[in-house]
């Protein structure tokens, strides 16, 4: 007899727990506002990342063309995985110096780890990093970007 | 059906392949699996098939270089390989971090034991055949990766941790999204246990098997939620504390059933110790500096240095040789899931197949750890 | 021609007398069938499309998702896209596989589902067949259905499916045990196998009502075995994606694949519309004893309406099961079936025949 009403309320208990476990799912069913899916390319327009998510690297520039990059070469020598080159040249000041600047701050965004090490080492604040993460593109080439744009000067009150 | 016919029927082992492409290997793991119709008879794990070169990559990278890859290790428990890198360091050099540093490394540590446990939650419903588990827990991660992203800039690969401190002060926010997330939590936990802890499907799936003895987990090795539940002390948090963790209160977690279901438990029971912790400190975090001043280029003396901490998987062991250089001459990482692994085979002999998907689940295998 | 949306015996004697006027009754009774097997056939299509996509979009409700939104309004139609898309996909046949057996399989399957379907009542006069044993047909043909899963598990020549069609084997041959026994037990209580004669039965009371105790315990068995039965979780052994990848049918692609896939939707339909017939009442509207504006009122409701209602209601469940609960062991699913269900089955029969005996029911 004993071993008859264990045996029901096994059966019982176990029923109950299943209940239960149907509970939960049941109310997550019939409250559909909770529903947490972002619809991702639709929200484009609303989708704000946090501002010190890392998308890329940039190079601000303002609205004179000019940047705060001397070409010092501290980030190429922070990265991790060779994502930065950058090539110099001299050129003339007003003044008659021969002064070194920077041709070409080129970024292979394919190798990059995003690990904010260059960023962090920037002695003057040249690059940060961008909020941009829509990265896919039909031919790796792409990748590879100049950070500086096209006739940018460095900006007056940067210390070298 | 007499003995005798029995023995006329010709029965063969076969070796079955799960993995490296199999849905609950988690990555790229490959069990060779010999098997008597459903019994489990032997598993091999082979492993290498992710194998990255971390290790060997270190040599030619500086040591604040070091640190970043180790978010690729063992990537749900990506802040905790960065604190040791960076502990090992700090501890050659003497550098001393401020109090500011160590409570926000605690904090985030614990963040991310909780994202792990999580994730390994849901995971483990799924192997399970309960669907549903996978969306819950990673609804409740996404609270936690939005914290990390906010103040560390990114979801997975954190890099937050650097020689002599933090990559970045913490995010104003900070504060008040970790308590509405504890707060949350709280309330969500005891869902996760109506739906699978307490259901008799589960129980009777989990309770009994795989059991694993003290003597056995301290000979393979095994440490973390997996050892604790087997009544090893293994804690490192407890018996060799680290950062801030020589100023909370908190409870080992140390069982002594050892089976599947006993190592489930002790991670959930984990969640709740990791809460309190993040509510001892929360409230107060001293000030100070973030970032330790550091020299430009980091040198090592020469010398042995080894630092371990407690990841979300056990203890994660940080060798560095130096020869008094910018690059170690070698960096070994004792990782807490290759030697989970090798336990796979003891406690699964004899068992059917769909308990070593059960089991595989509770070792909480991180395939990228195994094959630094 | 007369068309009643309450019962459908106008209807389709209508059309058997517009036949038989110009036709000899030969042909007459082969356009019949020929008819009801198309509309069968569009039935199982339109059917399986409606119940992927509602699976879909429950199984996210239960997870906080939206499911499928992308393919027109809300989704609704991304189950005819996948459809397309399996139609297009090439048809694979492993090396060394037993190309016959292979072939054949799906087949079996998706015959056997047909040949049930053609026994549900879907509203008055509205029923293919109409045995006297119509309930013992359903249950004999849809334990054939194994045969296919077995020959798919045996032909592919891949392990994974070997085990899982294995696993399929033992638990359908347990399961139909206690299918066949709630049968019995509702058989007792209705007095006939006849599955119009049973719904006729319940139009003053559902069964389940009327049969209290006993038969709300066969009415939570048959729920249970039915789910057993159409392979699907917590009893989705054979299939177990986190332990065989895809079970049985691993190494099936394109249409092939959609004929397993389309009869575990068929198959959820019947084992939905069996509980509906011998417990909910089939196409009966809901009527409570004296109560004669609500009876009325649910009288209102076309039979069609109820049945259709009813046996989503069901398929709600069964969808509430698989969502919700993990995956039992192959030793414990015939554990559950030998230890609890058979013994409370027997049990269960033998309370029904005493309350028939006594007339302790309403």
């Amino acid at each position: 007899m004993k071993a008859l009403i264990q045996y029901i309320s096994t059966i019982l208990q176990g029923l109950l727990t299943l209940v239960k476990g149907m509970a939960v799912t049941g109310h997550y069913f019939f409250r559909p506002k909770l529903i947490t899916t972002q619809q991702y390319p639709e929200n484009r327009q609303t989708l704000k990342m946090f501002d010190r998510f890392r998308g890329e690297v940039i190079m601000p520039h303002d609205e004179n063309n000019h940047h705060k990059c001397t070409g010092c070469g501290i980030c190429e020598m922070n990265c991790p995985n060779g994502s930065i080159e950058i090539i110099t040249k001299m050129i003339e000041t007003p003044e008659g110096k021969k002064k070194k600047v920077i041709d070409k701050h080129i970024y292979h965004l394919g190798m990059c780890t995003l690990c904010n090490l260059c960023v962090k080492a920037c002695p003057t604040g040249a690059i940060v990093m961008g909020q941009k993460f829509e990265h896919a593109v039909w031919d790796r080439t792409q990748l590879t970007k100049v950070l500086n744009q096209p006739g940018s000067e460095l900006m007056k009150d940067v210390k070298e | 059906m007499s003995n005798n016919l029995q023995d006329k029927i010709e029965t063969q082992e076969y070796i079955v392949n799960m993995g490296p492409q199999h849905p609950s290997t988690h990555g790229v793991l490959r069990l060779m699996v010999n098997l008597e119709g459903e019994i489990v008879k032997n598993v091999d794990p082979v492993v290498g098939y992710i194998h990255s070169g971390i290790e060997k990559m270190t040599e030619s990278l500086a040591y604040p270089q070091i640190i970043h890859l180790t978010d690729r290790m063992d990537y749900l428990s990506a802040h905790m390989n960065n604190e040791a890198v960076a502990l090992c360091i700090e501890n050659a050099l003497q550098v001393e971090v401020s109090d500011r540093v160590k409570v926000i490394r605690t904090l985030m540590a614990e963040l991310q034991r909780l994202a792990s446990h999580q994730l390994w939650w849901c995971v483990m419903g799924m192997d399970m055949g309960a669907l549903t588990t996978f969306f819950y827990g990673l609804r409740d991660r996404e609270m936690i990766l939005d914290i990390f992203e906010e103040t560390c800039g990114a979801r997975l690969t954190l890099n937050y941790s650097t020689p002599g401190g933090v990559m970045f002060d913490l995010h104003p926010n900070f504060q008040k999204r970790v308590k509405e997330f504890t707060k949350y939590f709280r309330k969500v936990l005891p869902e996760y246990n109506q739906l699978l802890t307490g259901n008799v499907i589960f129980k009777e799936r989990t309770v009994g098997l795989g059991p694993l003895s003290k003597e056995d987990a301290i000979a393979y090795g095994v440490t973390g939620p997996t050892g604790r539940a087997s009544g090893f002390a293994c804690d490192v948090r407890k018996h060799n504390p680290y950062s801030a963790y020589d100023r909370v209160q908190f409870n080992e977690i140390l069982r002594t059933d050892g089976d599947t279901f006993g190592r489930y438990q002790a991670r959930i029971d984990e969640m709740y110790e990791s809460l309190n912790i993040i509510d001892q400190l929360i409230d107060n975090i001293p000030e100070g500096d973030y970032q330790a001043k550091m020299k430009g280029v980091i040198k090592l003396p020469e010398g042995e240095f080894y630092q371990r901490v407690e990841t979300a998987r056990g203890e994660l062991g940080v060798y560095i040789l130096s020869d008094g250089k910018k690059n170690p001459y070698r960096v070994k990482f004792r990782s807490p899931v290759f030697s989970n692994l090798w336990v796979l085979n003891h406690l699964i002999k004899g068992q059917k197949i769909a308990d070593l998907v059960a089991v595989m689940s509770t070792l909480d295998l991180v395939i990228p750890d195994i094959d630094r | 021609m007369a068309f009643d949306i309450y019962d459908f015996t106008t209807l389709t004697s209508s059309i058997h007398q517009s036949l038989s006027e110009s036709l000899p009754p030969l042909a007459v009774e082969m356009i019949e069938w020929t008819l009801v097997g198309l509309s069968m056939l569009i039935f199982v299509a339109l059917f399986g499309l409606i119940l992927v996509y509602l699976e879909r979009k429950v199984c996210a409700l239960f997870q906080q998702r939206l499911g499928p939104m992308r393919v027109g309004k809300w989704g609704l139609l991304q189950t005819i896209a996948d459809f397309v898309k399996l139609l297009m996909k090439e048809l694979i046949t492993p090396n060394r596989a037993d190309k016959f057996l292979y072939n054949l399989a799906p087949f079996i399957v998706i015959i056997v589902t047909f040949m049930a379907i053609a026994a549900i009542p879907f509203a008055k006069g509205l029923q293919a067949l109409d045995f006297d044993i119509g309930v013992f047909y359903v249950s004999a043909i849809s334990s054939l259905g194994v045969i296919g899963i077995l020959l798919a598990g045996w032909a592919s020549n891949n392990k994974y499916s070997l085990i899982g069609a294995m696993r399929s084997g033992a638990q359908i041959i347990s399961y139909e045990l206690s299918v066949g026994l709630t049968l019995i037990t509702m058989i007792i209580f209705a007095g006939t196998m006849q599955i119009s004669g049973i719904v006729d039965a319940q139009a003053s009371g559902w069964f389940i009502f009327r049969g209290h105790i006993p038969a709300i315990i066969a009415f939570i068995i048959f729920l249970i075995a039915g789910t057993a039965e159409t392979n699907r979780g917590p009893f989705d052994l054979a299939e177990a994606e986190s332990e065989l990848t895809a079970g049985f049918h691993t190494e099936y692609s394109g249409i092939k694949f959609a004929f397993f896939f389309l009869a575990e939707y068929v198959n959820l339909f019947i084992v939905s519309a069996m509980a509906t017939v011998l417990f909910l009442g089939g196409w009966q509207p809901l009527h409570f004893g004296s109560f004669e504006g609500f009876n009325q009122v649910m009288d209102f409701i076309p039979p069609i309406f109820w049945f259709f209602g009813k046996v989503m209601f069901i398929i709600y469940m069964i969808m509430w099961f698989k969502w919700t609960f993990p995956r039992l062991r192959v030793d414990q699913i015939l554990t559950l079936e030998w230890k609890y269900l058979l013994p409370v089955n027997l049990f269960n029969i033998l309370l029904m025949t005493l309350i028939v005996l006594m007339g302790w029911h309403f």
